[in-house]
């Protein structure tokens, strides 16, 4: 009978002790999701806020000044811009 | 030894005394066992969630904003987190020194901080909002008692003037005010969320306990804009209204096929990102909320009602009687007064005559039946705020001279959104297009209008306008045929036609044997001298449709003539 009892007890102990590290690893875990949910949120602005910069910098506007003006370009005229369709291209390529 | 022989433990206590004791003891015992069961049974509830409160925390979980982009998927309008910096109502005790310090961190006049922090006494108040989160952080690290840094969202449009009438604003909540963020108010915006949580004694969360409500991230909105054309558009129409000194001018481009609206500029316009010089007259969004008395780009589509009531054919020959039209008490004259003209050179010379005479020829309910199913005195249903309706009277209620001055685009009063709409007509096999802002999928079916042989028949009418002995050679495109309409109206300023103020107007498509594009074009008041609708509108459509045919990479209809092209260029070509 007391040695049962010992048993028993001993096994409580074990499940008592199993139940705070469960624990324990559970709250470790968690920190761990919360911190990585955190950067993730974080990364969401970071790309919102490059998207924003992206497109500030790709600007029609600026790349047209820039065009124009630092780089000197300029649209062709009509009458010295040739229309290649694809098709015939391709056509007397394999001839 | 028995207790009685002891001298000491011989000693007779009364009786009383002891019960006294034990009548202490119990009800000491019975007060603590009824404490318990109140405590345990009855209080339970209370007593539990008191306790979570040492140690639970409702959070809120923030959810952001959809983004607005283009067809091709360019940001037009993104939420990027700040912070706003508020004082908190709770003690505090903020010294001058630090008043002076906050001031000058977020750059408001120390004045205004004072006035701010006096507020604060009574509630709750911001002292500033939407500041960058590296200027809230120096502020928080001040460490004034009682400042406290929320997170919030801006909206940024990176495209800034140049669309800011589609997308309107939203106001400092975040909430859409006007335009687009106004329409889809509800697609875009997120619904924050609430967990209950478990903190330590340090603030971290540790355990998640319930999730109370899950925030709904706003949802991304794909517009039919293309940025590109859109700014070309912006471009053209700026030039325009500056150099002939207009009051105002809008353009609207249309993608025939699938009723998508491309581009939609207006001038004068706004920066949404700040909004400090905002006046409203600058943030309407007049293509689609301002009237206009349409003039002579409304001739089309009395001529496709009488053609296609088989009363006139393109090579009819029509009695101009000089240029002048007697109608009860009122004449109507021509500009460029002819005698003989052919449907075909009504449309091409706008004579308001030949119209005139085509219009009286039908009955009115045959010409409103066209012109109201080509949408015009109904709202066009885009789903943008404020849409504008139009006025299209009831026929029955038509006079002669009525029934021949709207036949030419007077006495009926339509928006530029309205009348690029109605030329969808001319561009496919008769049918109207549903207008939308959205990107579309796949293409839709049109309302059949008039017979698919009349819209052809049109087409090719309405390339003459563009050719020499046209009203509008300026709105020739090398490469492709060009077909269109030009306008010039009187407006009317308190009920009488004002004789030195006009509304210029083209809507052309082309290419015209194919159509793909339709631009349509109003200058508002142009006063630099010029003020014909071949001389002020064409050419910004010209210019917007060279470069939007271009962008779109669509195939020339027209022969070009054709220049010998540089000798590196052949080379490279035989490489390859």
């Amino acid at each position: 009978m007391t040695r049962l009892n010992l048993l028993l007890l001993a096994l409580a102990v074990a499940c008592a002790l199993g139940a705070v590290t469960a624990q324990h690893r559970s709250r470790v875990l968690f920190v761990e999701l919360e911190r990585e949910q955190a950067a993730a949120r974080q990364l969401e602005d970071d790309w919102g806020r490059l998207q924003l910069e992206q497109s500030t910098w790709a600007m029609h506007q600026r790349i047209e000044t820039v065009a124009s003006q630092r780089l000197r370009m300029r649209v062709p005229p009509a009458s010295r811009v040739q229309i290649i369709d694809p098709a015939s291209v391709v056509g007397e390529g394999a001839r | 030894m028995s207790p009685d022989t002891h001298p000491h433990l011989s000693l007779k206590l009364p009786v009383w005394r002891t019960r006294l004791v034990l009548f202490f003891l119990v009800l000491a015992f019975g007060g603590l066992a009824v404490r318990a069961g109140v405590l345990q049974g009855m209080e339970r509830g209370r007593l539990q969630a008191q306790g979570e409160m040492r140690y639970g925390r409702v959070l809120e979980m923030p959810a952001h904003r959809g983004m607005i982009t283009d067809r091709h998927g360019e940001p037009l309008a993104v939420s990027t987190p700040v912070e706003s910096v508020a004082l908190s109502p709770s003690k505090f005790d903020i010294t001058a020194e630090q008043r002076v310090q906050l001031a000058r961190t977020l750059d408001v006049a120390p004045a205004e901080m004072d006035r701010r922090v006096e507020a604060g006494r009574k509630g709750f108040v911001y002292l500033k909002r939407h500041v960058p989160p590296e200027v809230a952080a120096r502020v928080m690290q001040l460490g004034v008692p009682g400042v406290l840094s929320q997170r919030e969202h801006r909206r940024y449009y990176p495209s800034g003037d140049v669309l800011a009438h589609v997308l309107g604003f939203t106001d400092v909540d975040d909430r859409g005010r006007e335009g687009v963020e106004l329409a889809y108010q509800d697609w875009l915006a997120g619904v924050p969320g609430s967990r209950r949580v478990i903190q330590d004694r340090r603030g971290r969360v540790i355990e998640d306990v319930a999730s109370v409500r899950a925030p709904r991230q706003g949802r991304d909105l794909a517009l039919s804009i293309d940025l590109k054309l859109q700014y070309l558009a912006y471009r053209e129409l700026k030039n325009a209204v500056v150099t002939h000194r207009a009051k105002a001018g809008s353009v609207v481009v249309l993608d025939v096929g699938t009723g998508e609206v491309l581009a939609l500029v207006n001038f004068p316009t706004y920066n949404p990102n700040n909004r400090s010089h905002y006046e409203t007259g600058r943030a309407r969004n007049r293509a689609l909320v301002d009237l206009f008395e349409p003039g002579s780009t409304l001739k089309p589509f009395t001529v496709a009602a009488a053609l296609d009531a088989g009363l006139y054919r393109p090579e009819s020959v029509i009695d101009t009687t000089g240029g002048a039209l007697t109608v009860g008490r009122h004449t109507i004259r021509d500009v460029h007064p002819a005698h003989m003209l052919t449907v075909s050179q009504v449309i091409q010379r706008s004579s308001n005559v030949g119209t005139a005479r085509m219009a009286l020829a039908l009955p009115p309910k045959q010409l409103w039946q066209v012109l109201s199913e080509s949408g015009f005195g109904t709202v066009p249903r885009m789903g943008f705020p404020g849409e504008a309706r139009g006025s299209l009277r009831d026929p029955r209620v038509w006079k002669p001279i009525e029934q021949a001055t709207m036949s030419y685009g007077h006495g009926i009063s339509v928006s530029l959104m309205q009348l690029a709409r109605a030329y969808t007509i001319f561009c496919g096999d008769g049918e109207l297009m549903p207008l939308t802002l959205l990107r579309r999928a796949e293409p839709v079916a049109g309302v059949p209008v008039i017979a698919p042989a009349t819209a052809r028949a049109m087409r090719d009418m309405l390339q003459l306008v563009t050719q020499a002995g046209g009203t509008a050679p300026k709105a020739q495109v090398a490469g492709y045929h060009v077909a269109g309409k030009t306008g010039t109206a009187h407006k009317l300023v308190n009920g009488r036609y004002a004789p030195d103020r006009y509304a210029a107007s083209f809507v052309g498509f082309a290419p015209a044997t194919d159509p793909r594009l339709i631009v349509a074009v109003v200058i508002d008041e142009p006063s630099a001298g010029q003020h014909y609708g071949g001389q002020v509108a064409a050419p910004v459509a010209a210019s917007v449709l060279s470069g939007a045919l271009r962008v779109l990479a669509v195939p020339p209809d027209q022969p070009l003539p054709r220049t010998p092209m540089p000798e590196v260029l052949v080379d490279v070509a035989e490489e390859v």
